[in-house]
């Protein structure tokens, strides 16, 4: 064969599939949603690095690595002192699903009427929360809850407030579909995500069996968004300065704040444990909600648990300095507020009609005044965005202006 | 004349000598306790046999640092690096003591009588607490603090011996999230919750100690690999406990040995905190099993508990605490063997005092079994007096004596990685953030820093520390000194070995 012919079969074979997808997505969306998709500006090329905290492994994984890798794993939960390894985290995807991920996040089409993302309740700027006491979902909707930040939300065993999704695949399906929320459905989501001939393309990047002809699957969108969400690592904070061994991160106050977070008169950290600060279990420690809401009987739900009536997770506390305002519904507007909580007496703030099983280690510490700020004072050591995603500038849904 | 002057001389020199020798034999050196040459391995002389490979594990080689009445422990640990011994002098010490670093020892120096006293004057919350691996602290006295005496988050390898606690508050000696310990020969009393609580551990060694005038006097919960044996326990609400609290993270207990102890008397009226698991145990209960497995209860001597000598208890029966799905409720395969049990359960209280009135009796039992759980045995069921115990078969063994210690042989290792991996593991866990190979992200790619610092990771380790801005189209770097000399040189021979090309 010669070098031309090879060249003009490789043309060929070039061509047919090319023109494949035209006629096919002519064909299936109609003239009008081709046309449509023309007027997208084109994202090319997903990116092939994984972003910081990962390495590229050589089936184009991206592994985790930290500082906390350095330690033994004594147990799989990750939970003991300033030394302790890390539970085992999300990770594998590649570099390419990761970026997607990063596009759907921050893309409103997800959402039933294009006005909503991911990002809209879990914005980067605020801790991947929204700064308010609950979140405001499609045609202005009223949530129950606040939304909770998702830094290190890959270490996460048990998601939402209550507990009730095992994995971010299962999780992102509640707010997706919830009509507080984004108010979607599959079927609307799959079609506006296949409309997009952008998204076909990102997509057959992302999934390497798949080409752009072929449709884009939820499982694929629940992915590349997991894939996303556990990239958000936060480890460098001044506190992990100090456990890894530099005195000199925190200054005194901030040291007599660990002490008080670490005592057991506290006893933040038995439940906030270290090195994610969460346990990850369920806790009925009986703060209020806000006024004029009834209780919320948070875990007592999805269990069927009387026993776990008024329940939550205990949330991890990284970047919390980021996250105002606190707990489950909002109630606190200040880190100073919320400890000043653990404080107030056990079950001070319970509803007289109710009668909840508060946890043993909600008690009656007399902290002083003095020693509620030095635990702010510490809580804003766990503060680290240095491995904050950038925001995409487009996205694969964002069309020409003139052409509207 | 000549022979008196000589005689007179030679005595006064017998004299002299004998005055020498004599100081020399009788009158000991101003230090009770002798200094130990550097160099030498720590060992405790006065430990039992048993103790002795353990002891041995932790060496402290470095440097002896000394502190003195009216100086503070804490600012000699500031100072202290990993295999220093730190001993503290008599006198009174009010400071709350937190050791992060590795290898630490502290050793009160007892004199005369005169103990280092740490004084909480029930305003500070801790005496000590550590996170470091290979922590040793004895021979002080802890008074009058609101949390605990000494507590320990996730350090391996500890020996905490010779301490004599009083109401240090929730709890006295509290090992947590750790690995392979000694606690020994402590004296501890007036703790509101337990004297000895290790709490989510494992291969940790309790060992006379004497326990008396606590709600509780030892706990083990949701540890594995204990031994409990030869302590005195007297006078507490609750003598000795092995327990599973749910909604912990470590949710079993299992394969605790409980033997050769003194349980005596443990009478005392329950002071523990409202709403405190141990706030819910009777007074006169000698042992408690609740929802723990495989423990074994073998040649204790168990008196004068006028609720119960042992106790075996579900979590329903046990306590009034969230469920956890993941917390198996019900002590399976205990084996109580040979103990010596008399004169319990004289004044049973609660829920016993209904279920004896049933059968008849006023008295409470030496072992009863309330609530789930199978595969339990006892050895010699007709020498007590039971209840609940239908169920148990006849003990399969007869003794632990093959069991010396659950200690480990080797100490745990507090780091699994080499330099070359930690090296990969700094430039992703922390560089990453601002460099990329090929790509400018903040910093400049590492492709170009490993052009300038060729052959050269000194270069490398020098610019972390000291950041010069070499280029004015970039921002300056922020020191990275945090990093440890360590970690800054594997980071540097990694950036210089890598090929991403």
């Amino acid at each position: 064969m010669t070098y031309k012919r090879k060249i003009s079969a490789l043309v060929t074979k070039m061509v047919i599939p090319v023109f494949l997808v035209v006629l096919s997505s002519w064909l299936i969306f109609g003239f009008e949603a081709g046309f449509k998709s023309e007027v997208y500006i084109t994202v090319n090329e997903l990116s092939s690095n994984c972003p910081p905290g990962f390495k590229k492994n050589k089936n184009n994984e991206c592994i985790s690595q930290n500082l906390y890798k350095q330690y033994n794993l004594k147990n799989p939960l990750g939970v003991g002192g300033l030394k302790t390894a890390l539970p085992p985290v999300r990770e594998g995807f590649s570099p390419q699903q990761i970026d997607l991920g990063r596009y759907l996040f921050f893309d409103p089409s997800l959402s039933g009427d294009g006005s909503i993302s991911c990002a809209t309740c879990h914005q980067p700027n605020k801790g991947f929360g929204d700064g308010m006491a609950t979140s405001i979902g499609i045609h202005g909707k009223k949530g129950k809850r606040s939304a909770p930040s998702l830094w290190n939300v890959g270490y996460l065993k048990q998601l939402f407030w209550d507990g009730r999704a095992q994995s971010l695949e299962k999780q992102m399906q509640g707010p997706l579909y919830s009509e507080e929320e984004m108010g979607n459905t599959p079927e609307n989501l799959l079609k506006t995500l296949n409309e997009n001939l952008n998204y076909r393309a990102l997509f057959a990047q992302a999934f390497p069996n798949k080409n752009s002809k072929d449709s884009i699957q939820l499982d694929e969108i629940y992915t590349a968004l997991t894939a996303f969400e556990a990239s958000l690592i936060s480890l460098n904070s001044k506190y992990d300065q100090y456990a890894h061994g530099y005195h000199q991160a925190l200054n005194q106050n901030e040291i007599e704040g660990l002490n008080i977070f670490r005592s057991f008169v506290a006893r933040c950290a038995e439940c906030h444990t270290p090195p994610l600060f969460t346990n990850q279990q369920i806790a009925v420690i009986g703060s209020p909600e806000p006024d004029g809401l009834p209780l919320d009987p948070g875990a007592e739900v999805p269990s069927k648990d009387k026993t776990l009536r008024g329940g939550f997770k205990v949330p991890s506390l990284r970047n919390i300095a980021k996250t105002a305002p606190y707990m489950h519904s909002g109630r606190f507007k200040t880190l100073k507020e919320t400890v000043a909580f653990y404080t107030g007496g056990r079950g001070h703030a319970v509803p007289e009609n109710e009668d909840l099983i508060i946890h043993w280690h909600i008690w009656e510490p007399q902290l002083t005044d003095k020693e509620l700020n030095r635990l702010v004072d510490f809580l804003h050591t766990l503060t680290d965005e240095s491995f904050m995603p950038r925001i995409p500038k487009t996205l694969p849904s964002t069309k020409h202006k003139t052409n509207s | 004349m000549k022979k008196v002057v000589s005689k007179i001389i030679v005595a006064l020199i017998l004299l002299i000598a004998g005055i020498f020798l004599g100081k020399t034999f009788f009158g000991g050196s101003s230090d009770t306790t002798a200094p130990l040459p550097t160099g030498l391995r720590y060992s405790g002389a006065q430990m039992s046999s048993d103790s002795t490979q353990t002891v041995n594990l932790n060496t402290y080689d470095g440097n002896i640092l000394e502190v003195r009445d009216g100086e503070s422990i804490q600012e000699a640990v500031k100072e202290a690096n990993p295999g220093d011994l730190i001993r503290v002098y008599p006198g009174v010490y009010t400071e709350t003591v937190y050791i992060d670093k590795d290898d630490i020892a502290l050793q009160g120096i007892i004199k005369e009588g005169e103990w280092p006293t740490l004084d909480g004057k029930k305003e500070l919350n801790d005496a000590f607490l550590y996170s470091g691996n290979n922590i040793l602290i004895e021979n002080f006295k802890i008074i009058e603090y609101k949390g605990n005496g000494i507590m320990g988050q996730a350090g391996n390898n500890f020996v905490l011996r010779n301490n004599w606690i009083i109401d240090t508050g929730v709890y006295g000696i509290f090992p947590q999230y750790g690995k392979n310990g000694l606690v020994e020969g402590n004296i501890l009393s007036e703790i509101e919750d337990a004297a000895i609580y290790v709490g989510m551990c494992d291969n940790v060694d309790v060992k006379h100690n004497e326990v008396f005038d606590n709600v509780a006097g030892i706990e083990i919960e949701n540890s594995r690999h204990c031994l409990v044996e030869s302590n005195y326990a007297h006078n507490n609400t609750g003598g000795i406990l092995a327990f599973v609290t749910p909604g912990l993270p470590i949710k079993t207990t299992f394969d605790v040995i409980i033997r050769n102890n003194f349980v005596v008397n443990n009478n005392h009226e329950n002071f523990g905190a409202p709403g405190s698991i141990v706030a819910g145990i009777p007074a006169g209960t000698g042992i408690l099993i609740m929802a723990a497995d495989d423990v074994i209860v073998e040649n204790n001597i168990i008196t004068g508990n006028d609720n119960s000598g042992i106790t075996i208890v579900d979590l329903a029966q046990g306590a009034n605490l969230s469920n956890d799905p993941n917390s198996e409720p019900n002590p399976d395969r205990v084996i109580i063997l040979d103990n010596f049990m008399q004169n319990n359960g004289n004044n049973p209280v609660g829920e016993l005092k209904a279920i004896m009135l049933t059968q008849l009796s006023n008295k409470g039992p030496d072992i009863i079994a309330v609530g789930g759980g199978v595969g339990s045995t006892i050895r010699n069921k007709e020498r007590y007096r039971t209840f609940g115990l239908g169920g148990y078969g006849v003990a399969t063994i007869t003794d632990t004596k093959n069991v010396r210690t659950y200690m480990l042989p080797e100490p745990v290792a507090p780091r699994s990685v080499s330099q070359e991996e930690l090296g990969e593991l700094t430039y992703y866990g922390v560089c990453a953030g601002c460099h990329a190979w090929n790509t400018r992200l903040i910093g400049v790619p590492t492709k170009i820093m490993q052009a300038i610092h060729n052959g050269n990771p000194q270069g490398i380790v020098d610019y972390i520390n000291n950041p010069k801005n070499l280029r004015k189209d970039y921002p300056e770097m922020p020191p990275q000194d945090y990093l440890s000399d360590e970690a800054k040189m594997a980071v540097a021979e990694y950036i210089l070995a890598m090929d991403e090309d």
